[in-house]
């Protein structure tokens, strides 16, 4: 447990030394700010013409809604680092000779991207917390929507981890997980069409399909199990990945 | 004491590794004991690496086994790296971080506890003067320094065994001085494993040679072993024949290296470097240079490794 502390801290410790994690989160900041406020804006306007729509569902259900493609987008960015870049510049052996566990190595990391990813949900919560002086937010929902952000993250970071298992080249496994998650994202347009068998499961399958019920404020066990389960696979391939790699 | 002085910390039985058709090591056999420090040499692509890294866990050997400190790397990774320190060919280091965070991080990784760290820190640090860089980036650091960094990281907790592939490429020559100087120290509480190109160092640091082509140990002999058979190399002003050098007490044998240069080959057991210079003062012949020369690791080492039917025997 403390090895994988201690690859976890030495791993967010790296993030945060990178520019890329400071220029991916203005960018994220920017763009959701952006948003925020022409989402703040219509509201006012439309409430002004008696809409019935409170302004959590604003913030928490169009705002994180958007934030999900944008997190598409820099997650990506953000793990595939991970092992690429370890493998390119040959300081993966320090962790392969060293007295830990595979598992651990994975767990370290995966928990060291988890930090960014806690850092991402800080910067969300801050947009509809900014409105907490003026009017009464429904607390609950933008928690379901903040906790809907965390899983969907995770899910992307545990993805991106295990393709950047795969290659040496950093932006090789950007792409690769880009195009991953864009697929299980868009495999929820095959259960549009009639003509595809077991088109629920497609439907259940696509990562997006999950956070719809936790944006809109129900936080069900199973959408929640599901994202937990998504990363617990994309662990365990990385785990079975770098020991292929031994042999 | 002197049981634990001849303790076994490395043990490897008839390790093999397969690339597809490609065999890079062939049954090698490896015993190491505490306090030896054993030089493994070999051409490029001869498989010093890929043992190197069979031997740290970095490689699952296709065959044959692993024991540090009687401990099966198969069976027990764990237990068994944690008496490992390794320096890969590349320094394993992060650029973004400071000397102080990278070694800190290297030391938990092995289990130093965190009382011991500060300790464990000064001490890896001194040993490879790296005391005064300690807030600086690893990245902003020379090669040189970063090879000792590299050092730093496989020696912070201590372990039994320090596996060092090519520890010394890259440095100024000063710097290659005090890696060596450093590694003899290792060798006095840790054992060693050191690869290298450069002949004279596995010769100057080394107990025990192990050379090794196209996969297979061709040579495992103590280093004292290379140097039963010393020549004298002489050079004179005014050169007298060979014969006549032949002739001087001692001596086998006598062949011109050209520049009024000799390689005299002594009898066994003898040393004929005195009766030269009594025989050249006596002759008038001017002698300039003289000194015993042993038959080095190079010969040794062109001999084992260039012909393809030697290798094979």
């Amino acid at each position: 447990m403390t090895a994988i502390l201690n690859i976890a801290r030495t791993e967010w410790r790296r993030i945060f030394l990178s520019p890329l994690a400071w220029a991916v989160l203005a960018v994220v900041q920017f763009i959701t700010g952006f948003v925020f406020i022409n989402l703040i804006a219509q509201y006012a306007a439309a409430s002004a013409d008696g809409s019935d729509l409170g302004v959590s569902d604003v913030v928490a259900g169009s705002l994180y809604g958007f934030a999900t493609v944008l997190l598409l987008l820099i997650i990506p960015l953000m793990t595939m680092r991970l092992f690429a870049e370890e493998r390119k510049t040959g300081s993966i052996t320090l962790l392969f000779s060293a007295p830990v566990s595979l598992t651990e190595i994975v767990l370290g990391k995966f928990l060291g991207v988890l930090g960014f990813i806690a850092v991402v949900v800080v910067l969300m919560a801050l947009m509809p917390l900014s409105l907490a002086w003026s009017t009464d937010m429904d607390w609950g929902r933008v928690a379901a929507g903040l906790v809907g952000l965390f899983l969907l993250m995770m899910a992307f970071a545990a993805a991106g981890l295990f393709v950047s298992s795969l290659t040496r080249e950093p932006t090789i496994a950007a792409v690769a997980s880009f195009g991953l998650l864009l697929v299980i994202w868009l495999s929820n347009i095959l259960a549009y069409n009639d003509s595809v068998p077991f088109k629920e499961v497609f439907s259940y399958l696509s990562l997006i399909d999950h956070f719809e019920s936790l944006r809109r404020g129900v936080f069900a066990t199973a959408d929640v199990v599901y994202y937990f389960l998504f990363s617990a696979l994309f662990l365990w391939l990385t785990v079975l990945r770098l020991d292929i790699e031994r042999n | 004491m002197d049981t634990e002085a001849n303790e076994v910390l490395i043990e490897a039985r008839g390790l093999t590794r397969r690339y597809g058709p490609t065999v890079a090591v062939n049954r090698l056999d490896l015993t190491l004991r505490k306090g030896e420090i054993l030089g493994l040499l070999g051409p490029n692509g001869a498989g010093k690496s890929t043992t190197m890294k069979m031997l740290t866990g970095n490689l699952a050997p296709s065959d044959g086994d692993v024991r540090i400190k009687g401990v099966s790397m198969r069976e027990q990774p764990k237990l068994a790296k944690s008496s490992l320190g390794y320096l890969p060919e590349q320094p394993p280091v992060y650029p973004e971080l400071t000397v102080d965070e990278y070694l800190g991080y290297c030391a938990g990784l092995h289990g130093v506890a965190r009382k011991d760290l500060a300790d464990a820190l000064a001490s890896a640090k001194r040993d490879c003067g790296l005391a005064d860089v300690g807030h600086r980036l690893v990245g902003n650091l020379s090669k040189g320094y970063q090879q000792r960094v590299g050092i730093a990281q496989a020696i912070i907790h201590r372990p039994p065994v320090v596996i060092l592939d090519e520890p010394t490429v890259g440095l100024d020559p000063i710097q290659i001085r005090e890696i060596r100087t450093l590694i003899a120290e290792l060798g006095r509480s840790h054992s060693v494993i050191l690869s290298s190109h450069i002949l004279p160092e596995i010769q100057a640091v080394c107990s025990r040679v192990m050379i090794i082509a196209r996969g297979l140990v061709v040579y495992n002999e103590p280093m004292a072993a290379t140097q039963g058979d010393a020549s004298v190399i002489a050079g004179f002003k005014r050169a007298p024949q060979a014969v006549q050098l032949a002739g001087i007490d001692g001596v086998d044998g006598a062949s011109p290296l050209g520049d009024d240069r000799f390689l005299v080959t002594p009898r066994k057991g003898a040393d004929p470097r005195e009766a030269i210079a009594r025989a050249a003062a006596q002759n008038d012949w001017g002698l300039i240079e003289l000194h015993a020369q042993q038959r080095t690791l190079e010969e040794i080492f062109v001999e084992l490794t260039s012909g393809d039917l030697r290798a094979a025997a």
